[in-house]
C-alpha cells in the first residue's frame, strides 16, 4: 500500500524539475560538507607539513607548498631541547594513575550510593552531584592554598589527587545511574552463595557494569589528558617544568618558540602531540564518540 | 544482605568522600569567605572587609569587559555551533533521502562524521597553539598565506582588538561542531523511521522535514547542547590564555573572567579579589543555567 502511494506521488509531481532540485540540493550539501572537512583537516595537515620545513621555507615559502625535504631535525630539537618527550610521559604517568583512581573510587562511591539504603545516602549523593554546578574557577584560589598547606604543591601526588577529586562528581553521577539499572536477582543469588559485599562488587557488579565503565574511562582519560587550568595552577615553583604535563609543556614551548623563532620545532612538538591522538581515535572512534557524548544522553 | 553492611558502606565511601570534601567542597566554601577578605598572598594575614571586593568589582572596567565578552560568547557560540551542527547532522542522517523506506545520510557520511569529531579529542591548548600559527599576522600564517593568493594584505587577527574575540569564537566553533554533529545524530537516529516515511508521503520536502519533523523531536537534545555550550562560554580560559596576545589582550579585548581570576590570583597575589570574581562567575553561571532550563521548557513530545 505504502509503495503504491509513493509511486503515485512520484508520478504526480513534475518529475524533471523535482530531480533537478534534488540534484542542486545534494550538490550544495556535498559542497558544504566537503568545505567543513577541509576546514578541519587543513590546519592539522598544515601543522604536520610545516614541521618538516626550515625557517626560510616557513617564512618566505608558500604556506601550501610541500617541504623541500623531509627533515627530521626539528623533531630531534622538539624531543631533546623542548622536552616534548618528557612532558608526554609525564602526562601518561599522571593520567593513567588518576583515571584508574577516579574509576576505582568513583565506582565504589556510586555503587554504594546507588544500591544501599543508609542514613545520609541522599545527602552524600547530592554533595557529589552539586559539584557539577560549580565552576572550577570559584575554587581556584582556595584549592591552591589547600594543596599548598598539605605540602603537595608542585607534586604529582597533589595533581593526581586533585584530578581524581574533580572527576568524581560526574563519574559518581553517571555510574550511580548505571548501577541502579543492574538487576537485583544476580546480586541476591551471589549473596546467597555466600559472597561478601566486597566480592559481590568486584566480581559480579563491576563486570556487569562494563559498558558504563568503558564510556566513563574514556571520558575521564580525555578530560584529564586535556586539562590545563589545574596543572597550570598547581605545578608551579622551583623546577616545576620538570614535572609539567603535555598541555603546559606545549603552551610554554609556544612562548619559547616565539623568542627563538624556532617554529619548525614548535610544529614538530605539535605534531608529536597530535599523532597519538589520531591513532587512538582511529582505533577507538566509536567508543570515544560514545564516551564523550555519554554525559549528554540521559 | 545485612551482615557487615555498615563497615562495607563506610569502607567504600571513606576515601572518595574524604578526597572530594578536601579538594572540592572545602575550597568552594572557602571561596565565599575569601571573597570577603583582603588577603594578598600566602604569607599575609587576611582581614575581613565585608563586601568591599564586590563594590570594587562593580567599578572595575576589566571585570565588565570580561562579563561583556561572556555575553557575546554566550550568544554567538551556541547559536553558530548549533546551527552548523544541526545542518550537518541532518545531511549526514536523513539528507540522502529515503532508500527502501529508510532515511539515509548523504554519501560519505561515515567519513565526515569521523573527521568532524576529531578536534574534540585534541586539548584546547594544542588547538590554541595551532591557531596561533594559523592566525599569524604575516604571510607565514595559514590564513594570511591563503588571503595573499587573492592579493589581500595580511590581517592582524589577534592584534586587532575589534576582531580578536571573533577569531577566538571561530576557533571554539571549529572545535565544537563535530561533537554536536555526533550528539544530534544520536538524537536523530532515535526518531522513528515511519515518521519520516509519513512525512514523505504527505509530500514534505527536505526543508519542511527539517523544521517540522526533526527540530521538534530533537528539542531535548538541543536544550542539552545549549546548556553545554553556555557553560563553555563561561570558561574559555585556556584558549584565551594561549591564543590571545598578552593573555586577554590587546588591551583586554579578549579577556574572560577565568583569565582575570587567574591573573589576580597568581600574578598580583590578590587572593581575596580573585575569589570575589569567582563568586561573581558562579552566580552568572547558575543564573544562566536556571534561565535556560526555565525559558526552554517545553512539553516533550512523547513518541
Amino acid at each position: 500500500m505504502a509503495l503504491l502511494t509513493r509511486e503515485a506521488t512520484r508520478q504526480a509531481a513534475p518529475a524533471s524539475t523535482e530531480r533537478r532540485e534534488v540534484k542542486v540540493l545534494s550538490g550544495f550539501a556535498h559542497l558544504s560538507l566537503a568545505v567543513w572537512a577541509i576546514l578541519v583537516i587543513a590546519p592539522l595537515a598544515w601543522t604536520v607539513m610545516a614541521s618538516f620545513k626550515n625557517n626560510t621555507e616557513i617564512f618566505l615559502g608558500n604556506p601550501f607548498a610541500l617541504p623541500s625535504s623531509f627533515n627530521f631535525d626539528s623533531y630531534v630539537r622538539a624531543w631533546n631541547d623542548a622536552h616534548v618527550g618528557r612532558y608526554f610521559l609525564n602526562s601518561v604517568f599522571v593520567v593513567s594513575i588518576s583515571t584508574a583512581g577516579t574509576m576505582l573510587l568513583g565506582s565504589m562511591a556510586a555503587y554504594v550510593l546507588a544500591r544501599y539504603k543508609f542514613f545520609g545516602n541522599r545527602f552524600i549523593y547530592y554533595l557529589f552531584v552539586s559539584g557539577l554546578a560549580f565552576p572550577v574557577f570559584l575554587a581556584l584560589v582556595p584549592l591552591f592554598l589547600v594543596v599548598n598547606n598539605l605540602g603537595l604543591l608542585n607534586t604529582y601526588t597533589g595533581l593526581i589527587l586533585v584530578y581524581i577529586a574533580y572527576s568524581l562528581p560526574f563519574t559518581v553521577f553517571f555510574l550511580a545511574a548505571f548501577f541502579k539499572t543492574l538487576p537485583n536477582s544476580v546480586a541476591e543469588a551471589a549473596m546467597i552463595d555466600g559472597a561478601s559485599h566486597t566480592r559481590l562488587f568486584f566480581q559480579v557488579m563491576m563486570p556487569m557494569a562494563k559498558p558504563g565503565l568503558v564510556s566513563l574511562t574514556i571520558f575521564n582519560i580525555l578530560g584529564q589528558w586535556n586539562q590545563y587550568l589545574l596543572p597550570v595552577a598547581l605545578m608551579q615553583g622551583e623546577n616545576a617544568d620538570q614535572k609539567w604535563v603535555l598541555t603546559q609543556g606545549i603552551a610554554s614551548i609556544s612562548v619559547q618558540a616565539g623568542y627563538e623563532a624556532d617554529w619548525a620545532a614548535l610544529f614538530a612538538a605539535l605534531t608529536l602531540s597530535i599523532l597519538p591522538m589520531i591513532v587512538m581515535y582511529g582505533f577507538f572512534q566509536r567508543q570515544i564518540q560514545q564516551g564523550l557524548t555519554a554525559g549528554a544522553v540521559k | 544482605m545485612r551482615h557487615g553492611k555498615y563497615p562495607f558502606i563506610v569502607g567504600f565511601l571513606a576515601a572518595p568522600v574524604a578526597l572530594y570534601v578536601t579538594f572540592v567542597i572545602a575550597p568552594y566554601l572557602q571561596a565565599f569567605y575569601l571573597a570577603m577578605t583582603n588577603w594578598r598572598g600566602v604569607s599575609a594575614n587576611p582581614k575581613f572587609i565585608g563586601l568591599d571586593n564586590f563594590q570594587r568589582l562593580l567599578q572595575d572596567d576589566v571585570f565588565w569587559k570580561a562579563v561583556r565578552h561572556h555575553g557575546l560568547l554566550l550568544l554567538a557560540l551556541p547559536l553558530v555551533t548549533i546551527a552548523i551542527a544541526l545542518f550537518f547532522a541532518f545531511l549526514l542522517n536523513v539528507g540522502g533521502g529515503s532508500r527502501g523506506g529508510v532515511m539515509t545520510g548523504v554519501w560519505g557520511s561515515k567519513f565526515y562524521r569521523f573527521v568532524f569529531f576529531f578536534p574534540q579529542v585534541l586539548a584546547i591548548v594544542i588547538i590554541g597553539v595551532i591557531f596561533q600559527r594559523v592566525y599569524a599576522p604575516d604571510d607565514s600564517g595559514l590564513l594570511n598565506g591563503f588571503l595573499k593568493i587573492f592579493g589581500i594584505d595580511p590581517i592582524l587577527f589577534m592584534a586587532n582588538g575589534r576582531i580578536a574575540l571573533w577569531a577566538i569564537v571561530a576557533v571554539l566553533v571549529w572545535q565544537s561542531v563535530g561533537f554536536y554533529v555526533v550528539l544530534f545524530s544520536a538524537g536523530m537516529a532515535s526518531i522513528p523511521k515511519d515518521i519520516y516515511e509519513a512525512a514523505t508521503l504527505d509530500g514534505a520536502g527536505r526543508g519542511a522535514m527539517f523544521f517540522r519533523v526533526t527540530m521538534p523531536l530533537l528539542w531535548d537534545t538541543l536544550q542539552v547542547a545549549w546548556v553545554y555550550l553556555g557553560i563553555a562560554a563561561f570558561d574559555a580560559f585556556a584558549i584565551v590564555q594561549v591564543l590571545s596576545v598578552d593573555q586577554g589582550g590587546p588591551d583586554g579585548a579578549t579577556t574572560v573572567l577565568g583569565m582575570e581570576i587567574y591573573r589576580n590570583a597568581f600574578s598580583y597575589s590578590q587572593f581575596g579579589y580573585a575569589s570575589a570574581m569567582g563568586v561573581a562567575l558562579f552566580f552568572l553561571t547558575i543564573t544562566f543555567a536556571a534561565l535556560t532550563l526555565r525559558v526552554s521548557r517545553r512539553e516533550t513530545i512523547e513518541l
